[in-house]
């Protein structure tokens, strides 16, 4: 092997040693705090059971199903909802706009790795947490709603991978958002018409198959879709082989743009930083 | 009376401190202004696959809608900022101070702190209730009015006892994170008739959060669909609340020792 490959291989070695010792922490760390996670997971609850609730009543009220959609799968699509949200929880802009704010980033530029990477990780570990937290609310929701859902082992399979592949998108995204805040500190404003953007392209709202037609074309156009509605999709929905593993191709395609939006704005936006208050 | 004189006061010192941060007013019209939207793509997505929800026409819903914003404005100007400082003040012990004062402590801790700019979602609220009151173009006589306003503070009394009793148990339960996010959350099924809920659900967002009291039973007034039985049973529940609530804090109280005194 020659040197160079083997300062590569180093660097690799010690990059995942680091994920897996910041993930350990954080799990250590998220089950720790377990009541006030589970507080902040049953008021994540309430969003769906409502649309949950407004489309079952809508599909018994035109005599059992609405669009072809019947209350048995808006009852699975929402209670996958529940984690896939979950798995969408990201480091947010508003936390980047307080790491400036605050000064918090002149420490973390000090430290040996991105500050992404300690993000990323961190957030990671929390998704473990939230994940085996969240298997008891899908069980009640289950007991609750009565789901009708049917998998197969390849649907489960790309499922346990498209939530990963969720979350990658959503954070490079959010991160990228969050270079805005190097500009200006009031970043709100952006945000929340992000969110309202996000809330009707992805499926957060509804399945998209209730949107109209021109909503679902341009909804494949943008990154959202790949975040939400694709995973859901993927173990309720009846996808294809093929659907299923052009989703996950379509969902590196989006981390690579990520990756890229996010490297080029940060290079950009770190020569903007002059510390405030650090 | 000496009561109501501080509460006035503490109002005034509130808004004007708030009006200092005027940015934070085109921010909250902006917020307002995409809540309403949302509403309103929600509202035309519902409609756009059928004409009544669980017995709601879509002018109906809207009034609905326009309720709960105002409410929600409502809640967070006046209810919300009083009872976050709150458990603040019991975490730290600063409600010390507080106790001190020769006021009422349930009046002085309800009054002190106001976020004016909610006040935008009030409007906004009111706005809508008013298109949609428009469209339905019924005849609201003074006694309908009457009812209705009679219902909304009903309405809001009701969840300033929620959040009160919730508060209060910060006596004993010193972290309450999240208590915000939760509200947030369940505050949404105000959007829709409490009707179209399954039973545990349609009871546990009447009596133990009372949603249903605070949006629902007015919209039932200007949609003439209230019968008195519901309007009774709101004023009483709104008087047994309210004094299980006073019980309550009082005993709370008697709990609280001072974190750092």
């Amino acid at each position: 092997m020659t040197e160079v490959a083997l300062v590569q291989e180093g660097r690799f070695r010690a990059l995942f040693d680091f994920y897996v010792t910041a993930m350990r922490t954080s799990i250590q760390q998220g089950f720790q705090y377990r009541v006030a996670h589970y507080m902040y997971m049953l008021g994540m609850v309430a969003e769906p059971v409502i649309y949950l609730v407004v489309w079952s009543t809508i599909a018994e009220e035109s005599g059992g199903s609405v669009n072809g959609l019947t209350p048995g799968y808006f009852a699975a699509y929402y209670i996958v909802w529940t984690l896939v949200r979950n798995m969408n929880i990201v480091f947010t802009p508003y936390g980047w706009e307080w790491r400036i704010r605050e000064g918090e980033l002149s420490g973390q530029l000090l430290r040996p790795l991105h500050p992404i990477h300690y993000d990323l990780a961190w957030f990671a570990g929390w998704k473990v947490v939230v994940i085996v937290l969240w298997l008891p609310i899908a069980v009640a929701l289950s007991l609750l709603f009565d789901p009708s859902i049917d998998v197969r082992p390849l649907e489960i399979l790309v499922f346990a991978v498209a939530i990963w592949g969720a979350y990658l998108i959503r954070s490079f995204n959010q991160s990228a958002l969050g270079m805005i805040t190097f500009w200006t500190t009031r970043v709100g404003a952006i945000f929340q018409l992000y969110i309202m953007f996000e809330l009707l392209l992805s499926g957060r709202l509804v399945p998209l198959q209730l949107m109209p037609a021109w909503v679902e074309t341009l909804a494949w156009l943008l990154p959202f879709r790949w975040t939400f509605f694709f995973p859901i999709q993927a173990l309720v929905g009846d996808l294809s082989d093929q659907e299923l593993l052009a989703g996950l191709a379509m969902q590196a395609f989006w981390t690579c743009v990520g990756i890229l939006v996010f490297s080029l704005a940060w290079r950009k936006a770190i020569r903007q930083y002059s510390a405030v208050a650090g | 009376m000496n009561a109501i004189r501080v509460s006035l006061l503490h109002l005034r010192i509130g808004v004007m401190n708030e009006l200092q941060y005027r940015v934070n007013f085109a921010l909250q019209v902006l917020q307002s202004l995409l809540a309403v939207a949302t509403g309103l793509v929600v509202l035309w997505l519902v409609y756009s696959y059928t004409a009544e929800l669980n017995g709601w026409s879509e002018s109906e819903l809207l009034a609905l809608l326009g309720i709960q914003i105002l409410m929600g404005g409502l809640i967070r100007a006046l209810v919300q900022p009083n009872m976050l400082r709150l458990m603040d003040e019991v975490r730290d012990g600063k409600l010390d101070y507080a106790l001190t004062k020769p006021v009422d402590a349930q009046v002085l801790v309800s009054v002190r702190q106001v976020e004016v700019w909610q006040a935008v979602d009030i409007v906004a609220g009111a706005v809508v209730l008013l298109v949609a009151l428009t469209r339905l173009g019924g005849d609201l006589g003074p006694a309908n009015l009457a009812v209705f306003a009679i219902a909304l503070a009903l309405g809001a009394v009701m969840i300033y006892c929620f959040w009160l009793v919730i508060t209060t148990v910060s006596f004993w339960v010193v972290r309450m994170d999240h208590v915000n996010e939760l509200w947030e959350g369940v505050f949404q099924t105000g959007r829709f008739p409490v009707g179209i809920y399954p039973g545990w659900l349609r009871f546990s967002v009447t009596f133990l959060v009372p949603i249903a009291f605070a949006v629902t039973v007015p919209a039932e007034a200007v949609t003439s669909r209230l019968d008195w039985q519901t309007f009774v049973l709101a004023a009483v529940f709104a008087v047994v609340l309210f004094a299980f609530t006073r019980w309550f804090w009082r005993f709370g109280l008697r709990n609280y020792t001072g974190a750092s005194a």
